[in-house]
């Protein structure tokens, strides 16, 4: 490694912290410690470096970050002509990330507003807005690890995962989603920090969900958090990341990376719901590789930030194995909510559904981008997709993009999609039963998502809904 | 009279921007009485139903309608279901995703002030015991409003809605249609639940048949988008036996 100086202006002081660091907890804690803006190779080494990052993980990072150069960013998809690197700080160390916001006065009032009206608890609100931890989640979530640790399951952020558990970390890690994949899973490879990491061993089964909230006093959150998650054969779980209530970040550029691995026989759920501030891009690559006999589900939301781009994956490559994928969007205001759903059958006897529910108003943009791809040999492989789309008013745009590639003749896809307005029929039906205007609005569009919304844990379906009462508020003219 | 009406007064309405079909209705109905509209295709029944519940497809050119004093003619159409009008549609719309139990909740919710809304049980009570005057199934509280429902079962749900939200006055639009005689009596029993003092209706109707199970306080006769003749329950018999023509060669003498 090179010289300590050389690195960065404060690498003494860092490197005295590192030391200390073991011995006083809440120095760390203290400590102030921010990449310089933009990306380049001093960046990955100075975030390699702080972290104490094996020699592998540099060079796989610096390696990501040539690839990411190659590359360079998609055509295709919504505008991204807005986000430049150069002002934007690839590392800011977990606990200053926390507290970008610097104090609770410095939330915007619309965002703090939305808590109120959303009920959220006061210290609920902080954590959310990145102005302070989330005490009361913290013990539920001690009692809970305790039991988890007996099943040997292991639930840690992302650098601790590397640490303590280097050599499961080793063999999974960007083996499903390597960095060669696209420009922004390269970018991630590259500055990745945080994330989760979850084990759950051969034939256990968790009851309750492991929720990425309850590491969020840890080093879970992050622009560029990289999770991944391992399902042991025969293994059971549900992991549940984000929340509906808005999360107001001042980075303006999120792109995560979550890998899992359904090994044979386990069923693995992974739900997330998100909804930050409207000044983000969310530009997400979530895959699950799934092996014989197994069975994931994503349930992906997104409602928030300028424009998402997000399709979650499923590879099915063992006989039998199983993918189910249900997405809601919901595009307002000028947001694009590029979302969809990726289904590789390349294995016999393979099945998966697809159930994508879009929902856009005024001047909101959402696509559906989805594909279905059949290999060869995957005989008696059957998939389903069905997109429905809702507009709300005039201004609000909605495209399909479905790609099917078959190769395999005894294979059946189903492919349905349907776009619908806002029925003045069912306004004026449901305002005769004493209903106001956007009440009316904001049942039909509760119904419009049901059967998603349904597959949710109760207190998001419950969140989800107030939050849609909130977004139809102000939408009668 | 007393103000506890529901009157139609020299009604004159058409569709927006369009062919103008009330020409001057006058109705009375009295709370604790049932009316019958009766009348021909095209007379105007349907129409008269949807602009009493506020539908903005169509608009008031003269006249009033005035609600136990008040006239509702600007109110939007929550604000007069929340006044106690009701109107049965005769072909209620499919609300997909939305289940019967958690619709009917907001709806009586809304009639409440803010913290004071039903109680769970005492919801549940209600929503069951209107099942059960419908002979119905406990399960259909559960299914999506009008998802997949027949004909009659979409009839049958609006007057469980109604025996539910008790309204002051109901107009039930040709609720009758499409039924077989089963179907018929079991709805007229949801009705005649509802009947009482504190209970007013219309009913929308081509046949006499609904009447002998619905048996109406006043018949009025519509044409050509006027009331042109109130009477006793036996016009309906008369003109089921002579058909419309007597009525409209009457109304154009």
């Amino acid at each position: 490694m090179s010289d300590v100086n050389e690195l960065h202006p404060d690498a003494a002081k860092l490197e005295g912290m590192r030391h200390t660091e073991q011995y006083d907890f809440k120095l760390a804690e203290d400590y102030f410690f921010k990449s310089e803006r933009g990306l380049s190779r001093r960046v990955i080494e100075q975030i390699s470096y702080y972290k104490g990052e094996p020699q592998w993980m540099l060079d796989f990072r610096l390696r990501a970050f040539e690839i990411a150069e190659k590359k360079g960013r998609p055509k295709w998809g919504p505008n991204l002509d807005d986000l430049n690197f150069d002002e934007i700080f690839f590392y800011v160390r977990p606990t200053e990330q926390q507290q970008t916001a610097g104090s609770w006065d410095d939330i915007p009032e619309e965002v703090r507003r939305t808590y109120e009206r959303l009920g959220v608890p006061q210290a609920e609100q902080r954590a959310l807005a990145g102005v302070g931890a989330q005490y009361e989640s913290e013990m539920v979530y001690h009692k809970l690890k305790e039991e988890w640790e007996k099943l040997g399951v292991i639930f840690l952020d992302t650098d601790t995962g590397l640490k303590e558990h280097p050599e499961i970390f080793r063999e999974h890690f960007a083996t499903v989603v390597p960095p060669e994949d696209n420009y922004f899973a390269a970018v991630n490879s590259a500055v990745w920090s945080g994330g989760s990491f979850v084990y759950v061993p051969e034939g256990v089964h968790v009851d309750v969900p492991l929720q990425a909230y309850f590491l969020l006093n840890a080093q879970n959150i992050g622009q560029f958090e990289r999770t991944l998650i391992i399902g042991a054969p025969g293994s059971k779980f549900h992991y549940i990341e984000g929340c509906t209530a808005p999360a107001y970040t001042t980075n303006s550029f999120h792109s995560g990376v979550i890998e899992i691995v359904c090994q044979e026989g386990s069923d693995v759920r992974y739900s997330t719901i998100q909804n930050w501030s409207h000044n983000v891009y969310n530009l997400v690559t979530q895959r699950a590789i799934v092996e014989k006999d197994a069975s994931m589900g994503w349930l992906d939301g997104n409602l928030g930030s300028k424009v998402t781009m997000k399709y979650p994956s499923t590879y099915l490559v063992g006989e039998r194995a199983h993918g189910e994928i249900l997405s809601i969007a919901f595009a307002t205001d000028g947001q694009h909510q590029d979302a969809g759903a990726k289904v590789i059958h390349a294995a016999p006897h393979t099945t998966s559904s697809v159930v994508s529910k879009s929902i856009s108003k005024t001047g909101g943009r959402s696509s559906y981008r989805g594909l279905v791809q059949i290999h060869e040999g995957a005989t008696g492989a059957r998939s389903n997709v069905e997109c429905d789309a809702l507009l709300l008013d005039e201004t609000a745009r909605t495209d399909t993009f479905p790609y099917i590639e078959i190769n395999e003749k005894t294979a059946h896809v189903g492919h349905e999609a349907t776009v619908s307005k806002l029925d003045d029929e069912q306004i004026f039906y449901l305002m005769t039963r004493g209903l106001g205007e956007e009440e009316a609005m904001a049942l039909i569009v509760r119904g419009f998502l049901d059967p998603v919304a349904k597959e949710l844990p109760l207190e998001y379906a419950v969140e989800l809904n107030r939050l849609i009462e909130l977004e139809m508020e102000g939408s009668v003219g | 009279m007393s103000d506890k009406t529901l009157e139609i007064r020299n009604l004159h309405a058409r569709i927006v921007d369009g062919d103008t079909i009330l020409k001057g209705v006058d109705l009375v109905v009295p709370r604790g009485e049932v009316h019958a509209l009766m009348g021909p295709n095209g007379s105007g029944k349907s129409t008269l139903a949807k602009i009493i519940a506020g539908d903005p497809q169509y608009e008031v050119t003269e006249g009033d309608i005035v609600l136990e004093g008040q006239s509702i003619l600007e109110m939007e159409p929550d604000e007069r279901a929340r006044e106690g009008l009701y109107l049965a549609f005769q072909y209620p719309v499919e609300v997909p995703g939305v289940s019967i139990a958690n619709f009917l909740r907001l709806a009586l919710n809304a009639r409440r002030e803010e913290g004071d809304e039903i109680g769970v049980m005492e919801f549940y009570q209600k929503l069951q015991s209107a099942v059960k005057n419908l002979n119905w199934d406990d399960s259909i509280i559960e299914r999506n409003l009008h998802e997949g429902f027949s004909g009659g079962e979409k009839k049958r749900s609006e007057i469980l809605q109604l025996l539910v939200l008790e309204p002051r006055y109901a107009i039930l639009d040709e609720t009758d249609s499409g039924l077989d005689v089963d179907a018929l009596k079991v709805v007229s029993q949801g009705v005649n639940a509802a009947r009482g003092p504190e209970f007013g209706a219309l009913v929308i109707t081509h046949y006499q048949r609904l009447l002998n199970y619905i048996v109406p306080d006043k018949v009025h006769v519509m044409v050509d988008g006027r009331v042109v003749r109130t009477g006793p329950k036996e016009l309906a018999m008369e003109l089921d036996q002579k058909g419309y023509e007597f009525i409209r060669e009457a109304a154009h003498a």
